[in-house]
């Protein structure tokens, strides 16, 4: 017994040791720069090569959002709770240790827009100020920064940062909520919100947390 | 001048018994029920805070309001902030705004049984809601959240009951409210922000979300630790921007959740739990109650 165990277990190393990386193991970075085996491409693609987003284009930023968060989006994206043209089809490749691996990989990279970009006080957009801070609470809506944190930097690993996400990212997200595209956000809390904004105050907010 | 303010007048008395009326009118069988659009009393906008002395003591009283701790730390002896349960600065109808309280002062309380001024009821909230100590009726905190508040209520008729005032009466639950049930809707609809363990969520030390039970949270003596106002409130505005989505049932059982944990001793506690319990809580509270073979107030 024991002299079989041992032989199956050194067996098995041997195998594991000669598979490329990406076989042996989840490994989230490798699926960042390189896609993996079953055909999902390179986050670094759109995402960037150090997690930023591309502000022109809309692709968000991913870097230092907490991992819960990122794990929960891509199994939204692959369940199809958040549809999305180019999402769903990649997270339906990427299996449950590479959406761990690749969410765990994503939170730990650094993000100095967190610590350096500042919306308080910022007065140039006065509606988008009074929602971001304040809210409109005639209509029933929280300010922004009650679940996101004080300038949009995040609480906790439920409330991502949303300070500095490009333009089009924010204002597709709003409306994907209002439209049912994008579920799955606990207790219904962004569908909520989204649902009491206008079109003008969305494309006023995205413009404002963009910060362009 | 005396024309124009009659005229505000009568138009918001002729609003209230409305409003009253129209509540209380049943629907007759099979037909659809009118929505009944209350036009609640509208504060001045945090804009329009005058430029001047007086205007300076009405934003430090908004500060106040929205950071106790900060502004007003020497009297609070938790985590809380006034805003925590008056939203939108006191100025949310139905979430106790503080236009509405301001006009109903001095008043009766059966909770001291005397007439309390509004600086009386405001000590209260510091001694009870915020687990601290009163502050002096002339010191500038009492100053300033008074001006704040009667700021909040210009233009509002006095002696009135304003409609919005206070949380609207929860209806009685269909079912006695339930731990059980509580702990589930609590799991399901709270957690996310206050905490599994309602201990709330901090950010860089700071509470983004207030705790609601345990240390830092308000004391045995605070109106909120009463079922039925802890009930009301959270039917009317929890979650928050989702107020009136959970059932009555809910709302009564995460009230009874809640508030059958411990939290700190209520400050009229004189050394024994039963004489205190008899003497101030005969009302809808769980103060004296075993709880998994934890009497509440013993810690």
């Amino acid at each position: 017994m024991k002299t079989s165990f041992f032989s199956i277990t050194a067996l098995l190393i041997l195998v594991i040791s000669t598979l490329p990386p990406a076989f042996a193991a989840s490994n989230g970075k490798t699926i960042a720069t390189q896609g993996n085996d079953k055909g999902a491409t390179a986050c670094f693609a759109c995402h960037g090569t150090n997690g930023m987003g591309n502000k022109q284009a809309g692709y968000p930023y991913l870097a230092a959002l907490p991992v819960n968060y990122l794990k929960r989006q891509l199994e939204n994206f692959k369940s199809g709770l958040r549809q999305n043209a180019i999402m769903m089809p990649i997270a339906k490749k990427l299996s449950p240790a590479d959406i761990a691996a690749v969410a765990n990989y994503y939170s730990t990279l650094k993000n100095d827009l967190l610590t350096t970009a500042n919306l308080t006080g910022n007065t140039s957009n006065p509606q988008a100020m009074m929602l971001f801070e304040k809210g409109q609470w005639s209509k029933g809506i929280p300010a922004c920064v009650q679940c996101h944190g004080p300038n949009g930097t995040g609480v906790a690993t439920q409330f991502p940062p949303i300070i500095g996400q490009p333009y089009s990212y924010i204002r597709n997200q709003l409306t994907a909520w209002q439209d049912g595209k994008r579920k799955g956000d606990p207790v219904n809390l962004m569908h909520s919100v989204a649902n009491k904004l206008n079109l003008g105050e969305i494309d006023s907010l995205a413009h404002y947390l963009a910060m362009q | 001048m005396m024309t124009s303010q009659s005229g505000i007048l009568l138009l918001l008395l002729s609003i209230v018994p409305g409003i009253c009326l129209a509540g209380e009118n049943p629907t007759p069988a099979g037909s659809t029920p009118a929505v009944i659009k209350v036009k609640y009393f509208q504060p001045p906008l945090e804009k329009d805070i005058p430029n001047n002395q007086f205007g300076k003591m009405v934003t430090l009283g908004k500060n106040i309001f929205e950071h106790t701790g900060q502004y007003a730390g020497k009297y609070v002896g938790n985590k809380l902030q006034c805003v925590n349960c008056h939203l939108d600065a006191g100025r949310l109808a139905n979430s106790a705004p503080l236009w509405a309280a301001w006009v109903k002062y001095p008043k009766y309380r059966g909770k001291n049984k005397m007439v309390n001024t509004i600086a009386e009821r405001f000590q209260g909230c510091f001694r009870y809601s915020m687990n601290g100590t009163p502050p002096p009726t002339d010191s500038k905190t009492l100053k300033a959240l008074m001006s704040y508040s009667f700021w909040l209520a210009t233009g509002a008729p006095t002696n009135i009951n304003m409609p919005g005032s206070g949380y609207p009466k929860i209806a009685k639950p269909p079912k006695a409210p339930d731990f059980a049930r509580g702990k589930i809707a609590f799991e399901n609809n709270c957690a996310i922000c206050h905490g599994a363990n309602g201990k709330g969520t901090q950010k860089n030390g700071q509470y983004i979300f207030p705790p609601l039970w345990g240390k830092n949270s308000f004391n045995w003596g605070a109106g909120m630790h009463r079922i039925n106002t802890a009930a009301s409130f959270i039917h009317a505005n929890m979650p928050l921007g989702q107020g009136g989505t959970l059932s009555v049932q809910q709302a009564w059982d995460l009230a009874y959740y809640i508030n059958s944990h411990e939290r700190p001793q209520d400050p009229r506690f004189k050394g024994n739990i039963q004489q205190t319990d008899k003497k101030f809580h005969a009302h809808q509270c769980r103060y004296g109650d075993n709880v998994n073979h934890h009497i509440l107030g013993k810690r």
